[in-house]
C-alpha cells in the first residue's frame, strides 16, 4: 500500500483541499489506496452516517423549510397566517429595497471585520505568540481570564458589560475618572466590537497556540540567529506554517460573528438602529414583527453573504498556498 | 453500498436521497402546516360536559420565584386546590395543572402561537388584552359564545361587576373572547422632595400641559442636577413609549390612535404631541440618552428612586412593583411620603378626548379558553371560579392591585390610597388601545417617531416620518391626516 | 538591521548600552501590555463577584456590606437548582452526541477520500451558522411537535432528548470541521504501523486513534457544552414543562411583569449559572487536555 508522504508541519492543509492523504493518493492515480489506514470506504460512510443523519433531519430539513417559507407571505399571526400564499420573490424584492437591510448588512460587515477578523484574530494571535515567553503560571492566569470570557453564558456577560459601560457608576467611567459618558449611546458600534473581541478571543488564542506548536523551534532559532526582526520571523517563518489555521480560524469566527445575537442583549440593536446587525435585524423581523416569510428571505440573503465571505477567504489563502 | 464500484457513487446517491426526501417532506409538511392556524373550529361546546373525571391546564406568563410570582402562587396554591376540592364535593375528579412560563412577552406570545397553531396548548390561557384581536384573526382563539355556548356565557353573574370599558379589553369586533383579569391606569408620578427643593407645591395637580412644562422648567432652574421630566420615548423601551408616553398625550390632545376606522396620521394632534417631546428633549427638560440606551427605562426608575428625576409618566405598575419598598426593583423606603401622583391633564381643560379635562390609558390581560380544549364546560367553570369575587380577593391579598371586579376593588384597595385613586379617579376616564391586528406595527411607527425627536428631529419632521411609516403598514385610506 | 559602523570604541559601548536599554524598554512594554490585556479581560468579571452579595445591586461595582440574602432567595426559587440540573443533562447529552458523531465523521473524512467532502463540509458549516437562529424556529417546532411527537413522545416536545438532538444537529458541522483539522494534523503512520501488526480497524480506532485525538475531543466537548449552556431559544420553544427548562430559560424569568430585571436575583443566579460551566471546563481540561491541534508534535 503506497503511503502518501505527509508534512507534519502543515496540519490544516486539508482545509484548502491540498496534500491530505486521500487526495494525494487519488491524484497519484492509485484508486486502490483510497485510504491509508485500511478503514475502507463502506466503513467510512458508516462512520459519517450518524452525523449526516442528524444534520439532515435537524439542520438541512429545517433549513430548506425556512427557505420555502421565505418564498411565501407567511406571518406568525393574522390573515397571512391562516392563508399564506406563495409569493415567490416578493420578499426578496422587499428586503433588497429596504434601507434597513443594507444598514444591518453594513453594520454586520464592520462588526465582523473589526471584532472578529481584526480583533479576535489579532488579539488571539498576539496572546498565543507572546505568552509563550511568560512564566507557566502567569501564562495560565492570563489564558484562564481570556477563556472565562468565552465560557460564560451570553445572558450573563450581557449584564457584565452593561455594568462595565454604564453611564452612571459604570466601571469604565469610574476608571477613567470621567463619569457621564454613555458609551452604549455615544459609541454603540465601538462598544459591541470591543465586547465581541473580549467575548471571542479565547477561541483564536487556543487555536493559534496549538498552531504555533507546529512551527519547528529550529527554524525560529535560525531566524533569530540570522537577526530577523519579530515581523520578519512572523512573515517568513511562522506564517507559512499556520496559513491553514488562519483560514480555518478566520472562517469560523467570521461565520459565528456574522450570526451572533450577543450584542442584542446589551444594546437591543440601538440606539435607534445603530447596532442592528444581521442577527438582530432577523430577530426583530421574526420575533418582534412576526414576519416569518420576510425573515426566511433574509436568512437566505445572509447565507449568501456568508458564502461570499467564505469564498473570498478561500481564494485569498489558497492562492498563496499554491504559489 | 458494498455493490458500488465507482468511487463516490454511493455517497452521491445518499446525498441525492437526502435531498429528495427532504424536499418532498418540505412540500408535504409545509402544505399541511404552514396554514395550520386554520378555521375557527370551536367544536361542540357541550362535548364531555358530563365527564366525571377531567384534566385542565392553565398557563400564564408567570412563574413562582420569578416574573409575576404572586400570580403563579395564587394559581398553584389557591385556585387549583380550591377548584379540585369543589369538584370533588360534586363527585367529580378534577386534575388541574399549571404550566408556568415567565419570560419576555414577545417570547411568550411566540410559544403560545406555536402551541395554538398545532392544536395544543393549555385550556385556559392568559394573554395580553392587546393580543386578542390578533389571535382571533389568526384563528388561535374563538369567541366565548362559540367555545362554551351563548347561554353558559351570559349566565355568569360576574359580568355585572366588570366595567364595560374593561370588558372591551378582552373583546374583539364586539364579541367576548375571554374574561379580563384586571386593569391599570396611567398618571404622572412626581418626587415630592424634588418638588419641595424647587419650591413647587408637593400637593400638585396640573390642569394643562403648560403647567407640567412650567414645573419642569422650575426644577431645571432650581435643581440643575435633577432630570425634571422623563417622558417615555424611543424604540428601546418598546410598548412603554406608546402606552406611557405618546398615547396618553394624544388622548390629551383630543384624539384616539384609531377612531372611525382611521388611524391617526400626520394630524394636528400628533404634531402637538411630538412638539411636547421636542420641548422636553430639545430644551434639556429630559435626558435623551435615557431614551436611547437599551436599559434606559430601568435606569430612569432607579434615578427616580434616588431623587434624580422629577416626574415620570407611568402606570400604577410603577407604584406596585418598582418603587414598592417591599418588593420593588427600585425600592423607596419612604414611597408613601415622597412619591406623589397626579392625573394627566388635557392640553387645556376640556380639550381631551370626549371633551375631558383629564385622560389616561389602560391595559390589562385576559384569560381565554383554548378552542381545542377537550372540556369546554369545565374550563368555563374553572374560568368563572378564577374570576369569582372570592378568588379575585385571594389573588390580590398579598399585594393589592386593581382587579377587573368593582366589588373586589372597593374592598381590597381601601388600604392603598394610590390604587384607590386609580380605580376611582382614573379608570372612569381612561381609554384602551384598539385591539387591532395593525396596532403592533403602528406602535412601532410611533416609537420610531418619538425616537427621531429625541435624536434631534423637529416635531414636523417626525410627524412626516411617522406618516410615511404608517403608509407602509395600513391602507392609505385608513389614515387620518390634516 | 545593519550594525552601525563607528570609529570610536566609546560609541560602540554607547550603542550597546542603548541596545540593552531598548531591549529592557521592550520587555517592560511587553509586560505592561500583557497586564493591560489581562485587566481588559478581568474587569467586566468584577460585577459577577460583587453584585450577588449586594442587597440592591445596580449596574455599578459597589462594595456594600456583604449579604447572602440573595442566595437564600434564589435557592428558595423552586426552579433554580433543578434548572441547573436540566442544563447539565442537555449540555452533557449534546456534548456526548456531538463528540461521538463528529469524531466518527471527522476521522472517516480525514482518512478516507469521499468525493465532494470539502464542499459538503462548507455547505453544512454555512447552513449551521445561519439556520439555527430565529428564522428556523417555526419549522423546528413543527417538525418536533408534529413529526417527532407522532413517532414517539421522546422525540416530541417536552423531551430533553429531542432538544439534545436538535442542538446536536446544529453543532455537528462546525464540530466535524474543527475535529477534521485535528485528525489531519496526526500523521496516519501510527495507524499504519498498527495495521501492519495486524490490528483490526476497530482496534486501531480504539487503541491508537482515540488516545491521540482525546485533547481534540475534549475541546469539542467543552465547545458544545458552552454552546448548549447559553442557548435559550431552542429549549424554550421545545420544552413546555417548566420543570424541564434549563438555566438559560430560568434566567429570563427573573424579571418583573413589565420586563424590569430583578438585578439582585439575576446577579446571584448568574453566578450560580456560571460556576458549573467553568467547573466543567476545568475538569475536562485537566483530565483530557484541551487543545485544537497537534496531537503529536513533529
Amino acid at each position: 500500500m503506497p503511503v502518501p508522504s505527509r508534512r507534519d508541519d502543515a496540519p490544516a492543509t486539508a482545509v484548502t483541499g491540498h496534500a491530505d492523504p486521500g487526495e494525494a493518493a487519488f491524484s497519484a492515480g492509485a484508486p486502490r489506496a483510497v485510504d491509508s489506514v485500511g478503514l475502507g470506504r463502506a466503513r467510512a460512510l458508516l462512520f459519517v452516517a450518524p452525523a449526516l443523519l442528524l444534520i439532515g433531519v435537524f439542520l438541512l430539513f429545517p433549513a430548506l423549510w425556512t427557505l420555502y417559507i421565505g418564498a411565501t407571505n407567511f406571518e406568525r399571526t393574522g390573515p397571512n397566517h391562516v392563508n399564506p400564499q406563495v409569493t415567490w420573490f416578493d420578499n426578496y424584492v422587499d428586503v433588497l429595497t429596504d434601507p434597513s437591510f443594507y444598514n444591518s448588512l453594513w453594520l454586520t460587515l464592520l462588526f465582523v471585520l473589526f471584532s472578529a477578523v481584526i480583533g479576535q484574530n489579532g488579539l488571539g494571535f498576539w496572546l498565543a505568540w507572546s505568552t509563550r515567553r511568560l512564566h507557566r503560571r502567569v501564562r495560565r492566569v492570563v489564558e484562564s481570564l481570556v477563556l472565562l470570557a468565552w465560557i460564560l453564558p451570553s445572558s450573563v456577560v450581557a449584564f457584565l458589560w452593561i455594568a462595565m459601560l454604564d453611564q452612571r457608576g459604570g466601571t469604565l467611567d469610574a476608571l477613567l475618572g470621567n463619569p457621564g459618558t454613555a458609551w452604549l449611546v455615544e459609541y454603540p458600534m465601538v462598544a459591541i466590537i470591543v465586547f465581541n473581541t473580549w467575548r471571542g478571543t479565547a477561541f483564536s488564542m487556543m487555536l493559534y497556540s496549538a498552531a504555533l506548536s507546529s512551527v519547528p523551534p529550529s527554524q525560529l532559532e535560525t531566524a533569530r540567529l540570522a537577526g530577523a526582526t519579530g515581523g520578519q520571523t512572523l512573515r517568513d517563518v511562522v506564517f507559512p506554517h499556520i496559513r491553514g489555521h488562519v483560514l480555518t480560524n478566520t472562517l469560523l469566527i467570521t461565520l459565528w460573528t456574522f450570526n451572533d445575537f450577543g450584542p442584542f442583549l446589551i444594546t437591543g440593536g440601538g440606539p435607534g438602529d445603530d447596532t442592528e446587525i444581521a442577527a438582530v435585524y432577523l430577530y426583530n423581523t421574526a420575533i418582534r414583527d412576526g414576519d416569518l416569510g420576510y425573515s426566511g428571505a433574509i436568512s437566505l440573503l445572509i447565507l449568501v453573504a456568508n458564502v461570499v465571505l467564505a469564498l473570498a477567504y478561500l481564494r485569498m489563502l489558497r492562492r498563496r498556498d499554491s504559489s | 453500498m458494498r455493490g458500488s464500484i465507482r468511487p463516490g457513487a454511493s455517497s452521491r446517491r445518499a446525498r441525492t436521497f437526502t435531498l429528495v426526501t427532504g424536499l418532498s417532506m418540505v412540500s408535504v409538511l409545509a402544505a399541511g402546516c404552514l396554514g395550520g392556524g386554520g378555521e375557527e373550529s370551536a367544536g361542540d361546546p357541550d362535548r364531555n360536559a358530563d365527564a366525571t373525571e377531567f384534566t385542565l391546564t392553565i398557563t400564564s406568563n408567570a412563574i413562582k420565584g420569578g416574573k409575576n410570582s404572586e400570580g403563579a402562587t395564587w394559581i398553584e396554591d389557591y385556585v387549583i386546590p380550591e377548584f379540585e376540592r369543589i369538584q370533588a364535593e360534586k363527585g367529580v375528579t378534577a386534575n388541574v395543572e399549571f404550566a408556568p412560563v415567565g419570560v419576555d412577552d414577545a417570547d411568550y406570545k411566540s410559544s403560545l402561537g406555536l402551541d395554538l397553531e398545532t392544536g395544543k396548548g393549555a385550556d385556559i390561557i392568559d394573554i395580553d388584552g392587546i393580543w386578542v384581536g390578533e389571535f382571533a384573526e389568526s384563528g388561535f382563539i374563538a369567541p366565548l359564545d362559540d367555545v362554551v355556548g351563548v347561554e353558559a356565557v351570559s349566565a355568569w353573574d360576574g359580568w355585572g361587576q366588570i366595567q364595560e370599558s374593561v370588558q372591551q379589553n378582552a373583546s374583539y369586533n364586539g364579541e367576548r373572547y375571554g374574561v379580563p383579569t384586571g386593569t391599570d391606569g396611567r398618571v404622572i408620578f412626581y418626587n415630592k422632595d424634588v418638588f419641595e427643593a424647587a419650591g413647587l407645591p408637593t400637593d400638585w395637580q396640573p390642569t394643562s400641559w403648560q403647567e407640567i412644562l412650567e414645573a419642569a422648567e422650575t426644577i431645571k432652574a432650581e435643581s440643575p442636577d435633577v432630570i425634571p421630566l422623563q417622558l417615555n420615548a424611543g424604540t428601546a423601551m418598546g410598548e412603554a413609549t406608546t402606552m406611557q408616553g405618546f398615547l396618553p398625550l394624544l388622548a390629551g390632545a383630543g384624539a384616539e390612535i384609531h377612531a372611525d376606522d382611521k388611524w391617526q396620521g400626520d394630524t394636528e394632534a400628533v404634531r402637538q404631541v411630538l412638539e411636547v417631546y421636542e420641548t422636553v428633549y430639545g430644551t434639556g427638560l429630559g435626558d435623551p440618552t435615557l431614551q436611547q440606551e437599551a436599559k434606559g427605562r430601568d435606569r430612569s426608575f432607579q434615578l427616580f428612586a434616588e431623587g434624580e428625576v422629577g416626574m415620570l409618566l407611568e402606570s400604577d405598575y410603577f407604584w406596585r412593583s418598582v418603587v414598592n419598598p417591599d418588593q420593588g426593583v427600585a425600592p423607596m423606603e419612604n414611597r408613601d411620603e415622597v412619591v406623589g401622583y397626579a392625573k394627566i391633564p388635557a392640553v387645556t381643560p376640556g380639550a381631551g378626548v370626549g371633551g375631558q379635562d383629564f385622560v389616561s390609558m389602560s391595559g390589562g390581560s385576559a384569560r381565554v379558553i383554548n378552542p381545542n380544549t377537550e372540556y369546554p364546560q369545565q374550563a368555563w367553570e374553572l374560568l368563572q371560579f378564577m374570576n369569582s369575587a372570592e378568588a379575585t380577593k385571594e389573588q390580590v391579598a398579598g399585594s393589592p392591585r386593581i382587579t377587573h371586579r368593582d366589588d373586589v376593588n372597593a374592598e381590597v384597595l381601601s388600604g392603598d390610597p394610590m390604587l384607590t385613586f386609580i380605580a376611582e379617579e382614573v379608570v372612569p376616564l381612561t381609554l384602551f388601545r384598539p385591539g387591532r391586528l395593525e396596532y403592533v406595527d403602528v406602535s412601532i411607527a410611533v416609537q420610531e417617531a418619538t425616537y427621531a425627536v429625541v435624536e434631534g428631529a423637529t416635531a414636523a419632521e417626525a410627524a412626516q416620518q411617522y406618516q410615511a411609516a404608517l403608509e407602509d403598514v395600513v391602507d392609505a385610506g385608513a389614515i387620518a391626516t390634516g | 538591521m545593519s550594525p552601525k559602523r563607528s570609529t570610536a570604541a566609546a560609541d560602540i559601548g554607547e550603542a550597546a548600552a542603548r541596545k540593552t536599554a531598548v531591549a529592557l524598554a521592550r520587555r517592560v512594554g511587553f509586560y505592561a501590555v500583557t497586564c493591560l490585556i489581562s485587566v481588559f479581560f478581568a474587569l467586566p468579571l468584577l460585577w459577577l463577584v460583587t453584585a450577588p452579595f449586594d442587597a440592591s445591586p445596580a449596574y455599578a461595582i459597589e462594595f456594600p456590606e456583604p449579604t447572602l440574602r440573595n442566595f437564600e432567595t434564589i435557592l428558595s426559587n423552586p426552579y433554580a437548582l433543578p434548572s441547573l440540573l436540566n442544563s447539565l443533562i442537555l449540555a452533557v447529552g449534546t456534548a456526548l452526541f456531538v463528540v461521538t458523531g463528529a469524531a466518527l465523521a471527522a476521522y472517516a473524512l480525514s482518512r478516507v477520500r469521499i468525493p465532494g467532502r470539502d464542499a459538503l463540509l462548507y455547505v453544512l458549516l454555512l447552513l449551521s451558522s445561519v439556520v439555527t437562529g430565529t428564522a428556523a424556529m417555526v419549522p423546528l417546532f413543527l417538525m418536533v411537535s408534529e413529526v417527532g411527537g407522532a413517532i414517539h413522545p421522546v422525540l416530541g416536545v417536552d423531551s430533553h432528548f429531542s432538544v439534545t438532538l436538535v442542538m446536536t444537529g446544529g453543532l455537528l458541522p462546525a464540530a466535524i470541521f474543527m475535529l477534521k483539522d485535528f485528525v489531519d494534523s496526526i500523521p496516519p503512520s501510527y495507524e499504519e504501523s498498527a495495521r501492519v501488526f495486524g490490528a483490526s480497524p476497530f482496534r486501531v480506532l480504539k487503541d491508537v486513534v482515540v488516545p491521540l485525538i482525546t485533547p481534540g475531543l475534549a475541546t469539542i466537548a467543552v465547545w458544545s457544552i458552552v454552546n448548549v449552556w447559553g442557548n435559550f431559544l431552542v429549549p424554550f420553544i421545545l420544552l413546555r414543562d417548566a420543570d424541564k427548562q434549563p438555566a438559560a430559560v430560568l434566567i429570563r424569568t427573573l424579571y418583573t411583569e413589565a420586563g424590569q430585571p430583578n438585578l439582585a436575583l439575576l446577579a446571584t443566579f448568574s453566578l450560580l449559572y456560571s460556576l458549573p460551566v467553568v467547573a466543567m471546563y476545568l475538569f475536562v481540561s485537566k483530565k483530557y487536555g484541551f487543545r485544537f491541534h497537534g496531537g503529536i508534535k513533529s
